[in-house]
């Protein structure tokens, strides 16, 4: 156990929970604020991308395994898609969200449906980014001062 | 009347400090041959824009461009930095004349359309007009939801952005397949170029 990069590794166990939860508050803000499920998934990514910058790729994926990121791209975009199924297993059409609740006076079908599909967006984006960045850094074993 | 004309000025300040830095960096970045160099100087050209974004009020792209942008892929191009040599190689430093002939016809054109386009921040152009207005007049009706622009995104244009997630989703897909997922050894330290022959290369 090296103790290289003492103050970035410091930093980083700092900065890690706030970013995680600065990325579930823009996943669930979306409709009242600027963000959405897009910008959440990059922002949960990157706090794992900043945790594998300096702790090690080996460390992180010891935290998120490849095959669980496998997973979730897949469970996201279906998530997303089966709104859309729901929806129209409802009586309304492909992602007509006030199928979800047709008797609300507030269209609350309409924030149940937009939440629903954000999620599956950010849960997509985060764990394809990640498995992106994965197969980029790994293929490098381990990255040198020196290579900069 | 004052106060909004001190206003307009102190925007148009503003933008136009970010315009010359946008400017600059992308100079900077033409005249790098350092990767390294190129690829901070692209993170900070995204963050800039992003700052230009907040300015003309467009948060979500802002927010967007500051995550992917000046994030994401600044962290990828050093990600795929590592795989290639530090250094561009020198370009031929004959100048071309048809490039410059090229780059100046395109360039008057693009000034020439510049003439056409609706003054800033009018009311009446034509993304403001149709399909715009008739968006922010029924959201409130429609969807209930304060933000205008996840309304649009995840309910008038839900089905767009289910493509645009099944984009990022091939994309992933993509990545994996040409970088070796499913090898034997999990896609991990793959070595395809001879390391002697790179140490080599890296060294100027």
């Amino acid at each position: 156990m090296s103790i290289e990069h003492l103050i970035l590794r410091v930093v980083i166990k700092i900065m890690f929970a706030p970013i995680l939860l600065f990325a579930l508050y823009v996943q669930f803000h979306g409709d009242y604020g600027p963000g959405g499920g897009f910008q959440a998934g990059v922002i949960f990514a990157v706090g794992f991308i900043l945790h594998a910058l300096v702790m090690g790729l080996d460390e992180t994926k010891r935290v998120l395994p490849v095959g669980g990121l496998k997973v979730l791209m897949v469970v996201g975009f279906l998530f997303y898609a089966g709104t859309g199924a729901l929806t129209m297993l409802l009586g309304g059409n492909l992602l007509g969200y006030d199928a979800l609740d047709p008797q609300s006076t507030h269209h609350a079908g309409q924030h149940y449906g937009i939440l629903l599909v954000e999620f599956g967006v950010g849960v997509t984006v985060a764990s394809t980014m990640l498995m992106i960045f994965y197969h980029f850094a790994g293929r490098e074993p381990e990255i040198h001062d020196e290579d900069w | 009347m004052n106060g909004a004309e001190t206003a307009i000025t102190s925007n148009v300040l503003v933008d136009l400090s970010l315009l010359t830095m946008l400017a600059a960096v992308a100079f900077f970045m033409l005249r790098s041959r350092h990767l390294f160099v190129i690829v901070m100087l692209s993170g900070i050209y995204s963050l800039l824009s992003a700052a230009l974004f907040v300015s003309l009020d467009a948060v979500d792209v802002a927010f967007t461009e500051a995550a992917v942008g000046a994030g994401i892929s600044t962290v990828l191009m050093l990600g795929a930095m590592l795989l290639t040599v530090r250094r561009e190689k020198p370009a031929r430093s004959g100048r071309s004349v048809i490039a410059s002939v090229v780059i100046a016809l395109v360039g008057s054109a693009l000034i020439y359309a510049t003439i056409d386009m609706p003054p800033f921040g009018s009311a009446s152009t034509p993304a403001n007009s149709y399909i715009g207005e008739v968006y922010v007049e029924r959201t409130a009706k429609e969807i209930a939801v304060p933000n205008i622009v996840t309304a649009v995104l995840a309910s008038y244009r839900g089905f767009d952005t289910l493509g645009e997630t099944m984009v990022i989703f091939t994309a992933g897909i993509g990545v994996m397949l040409l970088l070796g997922a499913g090898s034997p050894r999990g896609g991990r330290a793959v070595k395809d170029v001879d390391d002697n022959s790179r140490r080599k290369e890296k060294s100027p």
